[in-house]
């Protein structure tokens, strides 16, 4: 084999699935901290704040399922059914929070039902993501091409905890993209947040880690095993750099400091749980080999990706670019 | 009440429901994404305010309709791993690809230049801006391209093979991109959301009218949806009929259903116009026909024999009534889109276009009419592909996740109520915002209302702070 098609897909999409995880992530987070604000001015900028770029956010998990089905179809169809309740869950939150963005905007009446919607729905879909990772990580059982295991293997104290722990890690990340966003009061509440998030996302990033070398031999193996136990030892020193960073930069009032750190804290714990499974992508038994779709879709979707993505790269920070800086209170809606 | 149903024929009532929703958006937004960025060139080139206050009109409706579009879309590419995960594993090596293009072409471009179409145009400007509403509206083209090349393989599927493990696998990607029915459906597909968003603007413009609250911007839109009528209602039929011919040579039985054809004709089929499909005998009852007019559409022949469904297995035969009832919904709601378009023409050359209240009531009438027209055509098309998920290859049955049927109903029950709360309460606000036209002229002319609320008042209504009606 000349190239290893599946090893570039699976770099691609483990890309993919982590920047819906930032760029979500704190769209999310903010609509997880709504009821923390709840002056209607504030929640104003709040939402202002992310409505240009939230679409854009959740094209992510699209390409994230599209190109799953695409790349990894076995992967596709066994992860879904297995994470049925989670997945429908998540669905049914991002609809609330979606919609949330326009309608909250069209009734007077009728608006604390689309703060509700968006708060709600921010918290299960994060949620509910949480729980469908931990579900993958304890692992899917696959026979025969399908899932083989019960409606209620996704439900364990592990899944449960780490779908807290995402909610908890998208709250900062909403927090410190709003300590970037705003000014004045708004600013000085948000930090405070962030200061409290930190340190919540910092403890249940410790609980999932040390839970989870003891789930499966393989990951106990990866975590104190040679070589890649110089991760274990990197990661939680990056970890700490991060926190640092994120602290210094709420107390110094360098106001994007803080996000930039969270999101460094996200890549980092991502890498994590990548290097604990790969090359599976369904623990314990489908690597990505497997999953593979024969290398004549591989390599007519690549071809795409290779030149799609960098130009999506590009009009996508373009349209970051347009919405810098601080929301002005006073612009309002379109 | 839902007890009594298999894990299948839930996962199909979920599949139908949810992409029944979903359709509208696309049908709408297609056609509206268009008719924004021809109302900012309009603005750009005359430089006549009245385009940018129905472009900024339009664009709110626009944002609340597409919001819809994209949540209810997010279901249907997630639907296809948790209820039809076989179907996925199998067919996912060849309709995948193409999901993933529409994904990386046009998902990104949409949602990337959403944002600055919607809140930019001050901190970009307007030829950007405008860019920027382009990019938009070609999006949505690029994505009805790649999403109904992937629907056109699973009616007429071409240049796959078969690998050891049963899934279809890519051998010639021209051959199903370009699969038989892609074309067809594609332009049949594009027009018919060209003319839903048509009907709806001309309705809009056509209570206006009759409200007589903003007579400039009424009659703006008004005539231009018309002209929109007058011209693309005839392509459609004629797109329409191509479409049908490409349906009987590659789906005989999806016609033979529409038609109502339970048996063969061997000298000259009868034209069906209405009848009851009595599925038990075999028979339409009570049928209003004219004699050899089918075979002469179908095969420009008087006496052409016409096979009728006896010729194929009964295990493999879509259902008939719901077939035939859908395809005469979709072609008589066709037919009085001609109409109104060609009464709108006669009154245009009677100079009675702005006044005719019966056009206007009509037209009010319509609005309504390209929805339910592309609902009637793709429960036509998809159910006429029964019992097949992929035409002469793959069943139905046989493409279903292994589920059982108590998730899949929760799952449903679920969707059913969000969905109705959801898009109900969004259909809700999109009507109240139709009905807010501001009064001519507007007050303020700098590029676009800024509103921190969603009452758009009258300058008088809004000085007075009558924010009680509608709310």
């Amino acid at each position: 084999m000349a190239i290893d098609l599946p090893f570039i897909w699976a770099a691609i999409i483990a890309f993919a699935v982590l920047a819906y995880v930032i760029l979500d992530g704190f769209d999310l987070g903010v609509g997880i901290l709504f009821p923390f604000f709840p002056e209607k001015r504030d929640r104003d900028v709040m939402m202002n704040s992310v409505a240009p770029v939230w679409d854009g956010n959740e094209t992510w998990l699209v390409l994230g399922g599209g190109g799953l089905m695409a790349v990894f179809p076995l992967a596709y169809a066994t992860i879904l059914p297995a994470l049925y309740a989670p997945i429908i869950a998540m669905l049914l939150g991002l609809i609330f929070r979606g919609v949330a963005f326009e309608y909250r905007w069209r009734t007077k009446r009728g608006q604390f039902l689309w703060n509700w919607a968006f708060a709600g729905g921010s918290m299960l879909a994060g949620f509910s993501q949480g729980v469908a990772l931990g579900a993958l990580v304890q692992g899917i059982p696959v026979a025969n091409r399908a899932y083989a295991g019960a409606w209620w293997d996704w439900l364990t104290p592990f899944s449960v905890v780490a779908g807290f722990a995402v909610v908890i890690g998208y709250a900062l990340l909403g927090s410190t993209w709003l300590v970037m966003k705003t000014s004045g009061a708004l600013n000085a509440k948000a930090r405070r947040i962030a200061f409290r998030t930190c340190f919540a996302t910092i403890a249940a990033m410790g609980v999932v880690s040390l839970w989870t070398p003891f789930l499966k031999p393989l990951y106990l193996d990866r975590w104190f095993g040679w070589p890649t136990a110089i991760f274990s030892v990197i990661v939680p020193m990056l970890v700490l750099g991060c926190v640092l960073l994120l602290l210094s930069g709420i107390r110094n009032r360098r106001d994007a400091q803080p996000f930039l750190a969270a999101l460094g804290l996200f890549v980092l714990g991502y890498a994590g749980i990548g290097i604990s499974f790969y090359p599976f992508i369904v623990p314990p038994s489908v690597t990505i080999w497997d999953a593979a779709a024969p290398d004549s879709s591989l390599a007519f979707l690549l071809f795409g990706a290779l030149i799609l993505v960098p130009i999506i790269f590009v009009y996508t920070v373009y349209a970051y670019w347009v919405f810098r800086g601080k929301v002005d209170p006073e612009e309002g809606y379109h | 009440m839902l007890e009594n149903f298999d894990a299948t024929t839930l996962a199909r009532l979920q599949f139908a429901f949810t992409i029944s929703f979903h359709i509208i958006f696309p049908a709408f937004s297609i056609g509206l994404a268009s008719y924004l960025a021809v109302l900012e060139a309009l603005w750009l080139w005359k430089k006549d305010q009245v385009y940018l206050e129905l472009f900024n009109f339009w664009k709110t409706i626009f944002a609340v309709a597409f919001g819809m579009g994209v949540v209810s879309g997010i279901v249907m590419s997630y639907q296809f791993g948790t209820n039809w995960s076989v179907f996925s594993d199998k067919a996912g090596p060849v309709i995948g690809p193409l999901m993933g293009y529409e994904v990386l072409t046009a998902f990104f471009l949409e949602a990337g230049f959403l944002g600055v179409m919607l809140f930019g145009l001050h901190r970009v400007g307007p030829r950007l801006h405008f860019l920027a509403t382009s990019m938009v509206a070609f999006g949505t083209l690029i994505s009805a391209t790649w999403i109904l090349a992937v629907n056109s393989w699973m009616q007429t599927p071409a240049g796959f093979g078969m690998n050891d493990a049963g899934q279809f696998i890519p051998l010639d990607w021209w051959k199903i991109i370009f699969n038989p029915s892609f074309p067809y459906r594609l332009v049949h597909m594009v027009l018919a959301a060209y003319l839903t968003t048509a009907f709806v603007v001309g309705a809009v413009g056509a209570w206006h009218l009759l409200k007589n609250t903003a007579p400039r911007r009424s009659r703006t839109m008004f005539s231009m949806a018309m002209w929109m009528a007058t011209i693309v209602a005839p392509i459609q039929i004629l797109a329409g009929d191509a479409h049908g011919l490409n349906t009987l040579e590659h789906q005989p039985a999806k016609i033979m259903a529409m038609e109502g054809h339970y048996q063969s004709h061997p000298d000259g089929a009868p034209l069906i116009l209405f009848g009851l499909p009595n599925s038990a005998e075999k028979r339409i009852d009570y049928a209003i026909e004219i004699p050899k007019l089918s075979s002469l559409i179908l095969k420009h022949d008087l006496n052409a024999p016409l096979a009728g469904l006896d010729t194929i297995p009964q295990d493999r035969q879509p259902p008939v009534a719901v077939i035939f009832w859908s395809f005469r919904v979709m072609v008589g709601l066709g037919f009085a889109m001609l109409g109104i378009g060609l009464w709108s023409l006669w009154c245009r050359y009677k100079g009675t276009l702005d006044s005719s209240d019966w056009l206007h009531r009509a037209a009010v009438l319509m609005g309504p009419a390209g929805f339910i027209a592309v609902l009637a055509g793709w429960i036509t098309t998809e159910v006429g592909r029964q019992p097949y998920t992929i035409y002469g290859q793959l069943l139905t049955a046989d493409s279903i996740s292994p589920i059982a049927a108590p998730a899949v109903a929760a799952s449903l029950i679920a969707f059913i109520i969000v969905y109705f709360l959801v898009f109900g309460a969004g259909t809700f606000y999109i009507l109240r915002l139709m009905k807010r036209l501001p009064r001519d002229p507007m007050p303020d002319l700098d590029g676009g209302p800024i509103r921190t609320s969603g009452i758009m008042p009258g300058p008088a209504a809004g000085a007075h702070g009558s924010t009680h009606h509608g709310d």
